[in-house]
């Protein structure tokens, strides 16, 4: 776990940011983990204080929304849409496919942090489905060699020393 | 001076259309060819995506589907004879899945560039707000009611009066509330219209908040459409720098805040958006009390959905008359239909509400991409029901889909073709249903899991007495969900399990309809 003392100040910037907002949690957990790359434990307290809720309350709402972290990210993630659009072109085929290829589980993280998979309901390009997110980009009209390409470049990359 | 037009809508940038623009501004260079590129929104005729676009002097030719790889033999076309190309398709105004559609909502789309408040304007936009200024605020709540309008996110509740309860409602603070969290599956027009023509939903919600004298308007989008996300930003800050927000002219201040979701599909729920605004768990409320009298803080909101506010500005326009000379019955006006899964034309089909499945799914959707039979076609969404090819002769009416134990919802259709189990899909359903449920009512909470436990028993019997029970408790269950939930999630997600086990009881290992019953 890396040191969470050291995102203090950006999660003290965020509070001091929304301070005036109404309805302020999600936008504070949102630019938290935009700037941290997860909600570290170690904002709770803080968000809690600055918004007048007890920590159950933040956690609650952490842990309601699939959205959050509150680990550090593998270094690409990657969202396989599994609704019913991409499920009729092949969509199931291609999870398979994915859990082979990294011999992982649909919510799987491969050992050395490169790779995190994520189940998605609907990336709104079923005219084009198959579809995936990819580190924020739609990829769409997937094939299995597209796929394949795709999880490969991740792979490929080298490890930052 | 060569004038070209690629798509910047999201869906074209994923297959390609960077890659397309990039491509061309590179050969341009290459060739020492003056050519300029305007990222436009998507005409939403997406087999044809990258669209590249072409203006000459009959209107805009149109290429497709082009890859980056296809541009060095295209710019050759360009010069040299252009209609004789693999890939050319002739004016694309003409092509007559876009010719033959009745675009209302969707008028600009593919025609302007998103964040263009000049295209906008040239192309009609702020006229309704132009009007609506003019007019008290009565009479703006009148010509919504007049034209019929229906909410579009899928309940279809006549808007015009919501309007009026909460322009009734007597309070100091009200709220416009923009429900843009399109987590429906087989759903994008409100992508589409967010990432192609932000500024119409923002004169919409302007109008809105005028007539029924709210302040304060919030957008709330679903993260997984950041695109959409950064265009309505950008062009809230255009709007309010060109003193659209803020100030009005007509003495009524109203501004505008996009709000992000975080992945939960049930904060499409109305009451679950309104706490999620709020910056809590997205657990649905009882009502009453109904939002239009105690919504977002406790104050009177007018909540809908993209479509509907986005509706407003042209039924200003041209007049409450105009809009509900569309349709037919009680279902007045256009539909931004959405064509997906597995069909051979998917895309944005807008037609008044009237034209048959069949017109849809085969004429303008060309059967299945597989070419193998049809099976069914799921149409409102995840919690809409499958239905099968016998009934697609009906027309497209909330009460006619109603009839049939179905829904219209948010127009989505998701075609499927005979490889598609529909067992699977029902248990999807459920598992959906048991992943997404906020937890506060028990049928949903728990149904959704026993649901599933009971066709995962249902399908991995062999004993046909057994099987016929299990069908029966899983009718049961559908039942008890649909009438004793607190809100759709839960109420409808037995839409598509029983429409499933009525229709396909062979993929559920029954014997005929009758012992499904």
């Amino acid at each position: 776990m890396p040191d969470e003392t050291l995102d203090l100040p950006v999660i003290q910037r965020v509070l001091d940011h929304h301070r005036e907002t109404p309805g302020a949690l999600l936008p504070i957990l949102h630019a938290i983990q935009a700037g941290v790359g997860y909600i570290p434990d170690a904002a709770v307290p803080d968000i809690a204080h600055a918004l007048n809720l007890s920590q159950a309350e933040v956690r609650g709402v952490i842990t309601f929304y699939h959205d959050f972290r509150t680990a550090p990210p593998a270094r690409h993630i990657l969202r396989l849409c599994r609704a019913e659009s991409c499920k009729s072109r092949g969509a199931e085929t291609l999870a398979a496919q994915l859990r082979e290829q990294l011999g992982l589980d649909d919510h799987g993280t491969s050992a050395d942090g490169a790779v995190s998979l994520r189940p998605v309901y609907c990336l709104g390009a079923c005219a084009c489905s198959p579809a995936l997110e990819l580190d924020g980009q739609v990829h769409a009209r997937l094939t299995p060699e597209r796929l394949s390409a795709l999880v490969s470049g991740c792979l490929q990359e080298v490890k930052p020393c | 001076m060569l004038k070209l037009f690629v798509p910047c809508d999201s869906v074209a940038r994923a297959v390609g259309a960077d890659q397309l623009a990039d491509a061309l501004s590179a050969e341009a260079q290459r060739r020492q060819v003056e050519v300029q590129i305007q990222r436009t929104s998507s005409r939403g005729l997406y087999w044809l995506e990258p669209l590249l676009e072409v203006e000459t002097a009959e209107g805009r030719q149109g290429f497709g589907p082009v890859a980056a790889e296809d541009v060095a033999g295209l710019f050759e076309a360009l010069t040299a004879a252009p209609a004789e190309h693999p890939l050319a398709l002739g004016l694309v105004e003409q092509i007559p899945y876009l010719s033959s559609q009745q675009r209302l909502l969707f008028a600009r789309a593919g025609i302007t560039r998103p964040l263009s408040l000049d295209d906008y304007r040239n192309h009609g936009g702020f006229e309704g707000l132009a009007k609506a200024a003019l007019l008290e605020q009565a009479e703006v709540v009148a010509a919504v009611l007049d034209s019929g309008l229906r909410g579009r996110g899928g309940a279809a509740f006549p808007a015009g009066i919501k309007w009026r309860t909460v322009r009734d409602a007597p309070a100091v603070q009200k709220y416009v509330v923009c429900n843009a969290d399109e987590g429906d599956s087989g759903t994008f027009a409100d992508r589409m219209l967010m990432e192609g023509d932000p500024f119409l939903l923002i004169e919409g919600m302007i109008i809105a908040g005028l007539a029924v004298g709210a302040s304060k308007g919030y957008i709330y989008v679903r993260s997984e459409y950041p695109d959409a996300v950064h265009a309505l930003n950008e062009a809230v800050l255009l709007a309010r720098e060109a003193g659209y927000l803020d100030t009005t002219g007509s003495g009524v201040a109203f501004d505008l805040e996009v709000r992000v979701g975080a992945g939960a599909y049930i904060c499409g729920e109305e009451t679950a958006l309104l706490e999620s605004l709020e910056g809590k768990r997205g657990i649905v409320r009882a009502k009453p009390p109904l939002p239009a009298l105690e919504g977002l803080f406790g104050q009177p909101t007018l909540v809908h959905n993209v479509l509907t506010l986005a509706s407003v500005p042209i039924i200003m326009a041209k007049g409450a008359q105009f809009y509900r000379d569309f349709g037919m019955g009680r279902s007045l006006g256009t539909l931004p239909f959405q064509l997906a899964g597995n069909v051979r034309y998917g895309g944005l089909v807008e037609r008044a509400f009237g034209l048959t499945l069949r017109e849809l799914v085969e004429g303008y959707g060309g059967g299945t991409a597989s070419g193998r039979p049809l099976k069914a076609a799921q149409v409102g969404g995840p919690l809409g029901a499958w239905v099968p090819p016998s009934q697609f002769d009906t027309p497209l009416d909330y009460e006619a889909f109603a009839a049939l134990g179905a829904m219209i919802g948010h127009g989505g259709v998701v075609v499927a073709d005979d490889t598609l189990n529909m067992a699977n899909m029902a248990r999807f359903a459920l598992q959906f249903c048991a992943e997404e449920s906020c937890g506060k009512c028990t049928p949903c909470r728990i149904g959704s899991t026993r649901g599933m436990e009971v066709v995962d028993r249902l399908i991995a019997s062999s004993d046909p007495a057994y099987r016929a029970d299990q069908a029966n408790l899983l009718h049961d269950l559908c039942d008890t969900m649909q009438y004793g939930s607190l809100c759709a999630m839960g109420g409808m997600t037995s839409y598509p399990v029983a429409s499933a086990l009525k229709h396909f009881p062979a993929d559920f290992g029954l014997a005929s309809p009758e012992a499904a019953q």
